[in-house]
């Protein structure tokens, strides 16, 4: 098979379906449940640190 | 030794500038030449002027980099008032052809103005404004000062100087004529170098951040950063035909070339002008609204939806072409799926202020938030309505097309950049407020008016054109000639150059409010609690 037929067939088949599966996947996965307090936390950084980076000594929260 | 080292590579430039300004083929390679032989020249001197001098004591640890944010605002506004300058005199131009006047034939008529608009508001006003954002939101999330300390300054700076030959080798006549990539080989070569420096210089704080999550900002700007570097090396594949001169043949031809083009193209429209501006939406809206985004899980499916999609809706650009038709159904696909992404993302950014919704009342920076992203969302309705085959058949080549990109640029990219920069002044300078709210407010009712007028005169005239094209008699022989049309055009030309006045004065009202910001507004009390020295 050329090239080009060899390359759209896998284009159209497996390597569709892999982007597609890791689209959903990540769609799903972010709706896991144990993760709703990790991503409570994560929305908060741009209230946390508006005049200065963390020092080398503070604790991470 | 570092010094020998900077010494001997500028002097090398300076003198490799004068060889190439001396061999030169044409006027603008030869500008080019010189321009860097002045700044490489001027650079050598102030070194050697600084041999011998202390070295500057290292940059404190424990605040944020914000010099090079601050020349970002201001080059944003200065760039904003050029780029928008050249717009009105352009939609003039289109109006009153008069104004291609004889002596600035070749140099400054519609054809020369037209690229230098373009990239003067996109990458000038859009680049900077990002750079600067950028810059601003990674380090507030990250928790972390800017990584490579002068590398920022050089991004900045290298950058300017692109703007600076891109802008001026339109008006000499270097260009490769693709659409939002025109310039030349050796500048696209020192773009590429500046970007590079750019993407180091934000994973490095994304590397060093104190935070342990990624904010979603930062996701989408990185994204930006790494999608704009792909597209840019692979469009601009090209050979130059000397060593002396601007021009350059490109690599592929025909219709790969054309395919190249549009998927460079669409994807400036999907990662610069939008992934690189939802990062500015993600982290100013939540501020100025002092909450945080509506919902964090919405904005990380966002983001992969948008990713996974846009890269695909290049082909939309080519219907009715060479391009094979499952390559047009594809894009056109493709762009039909992106409202779902869109609109969700503008959803999530209009639900932040829920509970707040008192603030559109009282607070014009938000109520700019909020326009830019109905825009937004209007803009992504329209595209990819835009893209079905069927209207593209009405509205490619005609004034629809201008209008669309103006009200998504305008609009949202406009509207959300002077969002942030009303919010930044104040942050950036240490001042208590702006210095007046209701020049804010003059502000956003000149550009909200200006953009109205503008969207909806290039609809009347754009659909009235696609209409006039295709119209036959009962022979099937056209009614309609090109210049019909053109006549026909002449009073919503007026009306979208009025419209664009209007943005324009909004624009240097803001420039004036941020100006007296920093000159009048009251200085930010210092923290009445003792601070640990650290």
């Amino acid at each position: 098979m050329e090239t080009y037929s060899l390359l759209r067939e896998f284009a159209d088949s497996w390597m569709l379906l892999v982007m597609f599966s890791v689209f959903v996947g990540v769609a799903i996965w972010v709706f896991r449940p144990w993760a709703r307090d990790m991503y409570r936390d994560t929305a908060e950084i741009p209230f946390r640190h508006d005049d200065a980076p963390m020092g080398p000594e503070e604790d991470q929260k | 030794m570092a010094q020998t080292i900077k010494l001997i590579a500028l002097g090398l430039i300076t003198l490799c500038a004068m060889i190439a300004a001396n061999y030169a083929r044409d006027v603008a390679y030869q500008v080019h030449a010189i321009l860097i032989m002045l700044i490489a020249g001027g650079m050598f001197l102030w070194q050697v002027r600084q041999t011998g001098e202390e070295a500057a004591p290292p940059a404190p640890q424990n605040e944020y980099m914000d010099g090079v944010v601050r020349a970002g605002v201001v080059a944003t506004c200065f760039w904003g008032i050029a780029g928008f300058l050249v717009g009105v005199i352009i939609a003039f131009q289109l109006a009153f052809p008069a104004l291609n006047f004889d002596w600035a034939q070749g140099y400054a008529n519609f054809g020369r103005l037209r690229p230098l608009h373009t990239s003067a508001v996109i990458f000038a006003f859009g680049g900077n404004a990002l750079i600067a954002t950028s810059f601003f939101i990674v380090q507030r999330t990250c928790a972390a000062r800017l990584w490579g300390g002068n590398l920022a300054w050089f991004v900045f700076w290298g950058f300017q100087l692109f703007i600076v030959m891109a802008a001026t080798g339109y008006l000499l006549g270097g260009t490769q004529s693709k659409e939002y990539a025109e310039p030349e080989w050796y500048i696209d070569i020192w773009l590429t170098i500046v970007w590079v420096s750019y993407l180091l210089v934000f994973l490095g704080t994304i590397v060093k951040r104190r935070e342990p999550h990624i904010y979603v900002a930062n996701w989408f700007l990185l994204s930006f950063i790494v999608t704009v570097a792909m597209l840019h090396l692979i469009n601009n594949i090209s050979i130059p035909v000397s060593i002396y001169g601007s021009k350059s043949v490109q690599v592929f031809s025909g219709v790969q070339d054309a395919m190249v083009q549009w998927w460079y193209g669409h994807n400036a429209v999907g990662f610069f002008l939008t992934a690189g501006f939802l990062g500015m939406m993600y982290y100013f809206i939540p501020k100025q609204a002092e909450r945080p985004v509506f919902s964090y899980k919405l904005s990380i499916i966002h983001f992969w939806a948008l990713i996974f999609l846009y890269i695909w809706a290049g082909p939309h650009h080519l219907h009715y072409t060479a391009l094979p038709d499952w390559a047009g159904t594809l894009g056109m696909v493709f762009s039909i799926i992106l409202w779902m992404p869109s609109w969700g993302g503008m959803i999530n950014g209009l639900m932040t202020l829920q509970g707040a919704w008192d603030k559109l009342r009282t607070d014009p920076v938000i109520r700019m938030m909020v326009t830019s992203l109905a825009f937004y969302g209007m803009s992504t309705f329209e595209g990819p309505m835009m893209s079905i085959r069927a209207v593209n058949s009405l509205s490619h080549y005609t004034d629809w097309t201008i209008g669309h990109v103006h009200s998504g640029a305008l609009g949202w990219n406009g509207l959300i950049t002077f969002g942030a920069l009303y919010y930044l002044t104040p942050v950036l300078w240490k001042r208590e407020r702006l210095y007046s709210l209701s020049l804010v407010s003059w502000h956003f009712w000149l550009a909200t008016i200006g953009i109205v007028l503008y969207a909806s005169s290039m609809w009347v005239t754009g659909i009235m054109e696609g209409l006039m094209w295709r119209e036959v008699d009962a022979y099937g022989f056209l009614v309609n000639s090109f210049a019909d049309t053109v006549s026909a055009k002449f009073p919503m030309y007026v009306v979208r150059a009025l419209g664009g006045v209007l943005f324009l004065s909004g624009a240097i009202i803001m420039c004036y409010n941020l100006w007296m910001t920093v000159r009048a507004a009251p200085a930010k009390a210092p923290l009445s609690t003792a601070v640990p020295a650290e």
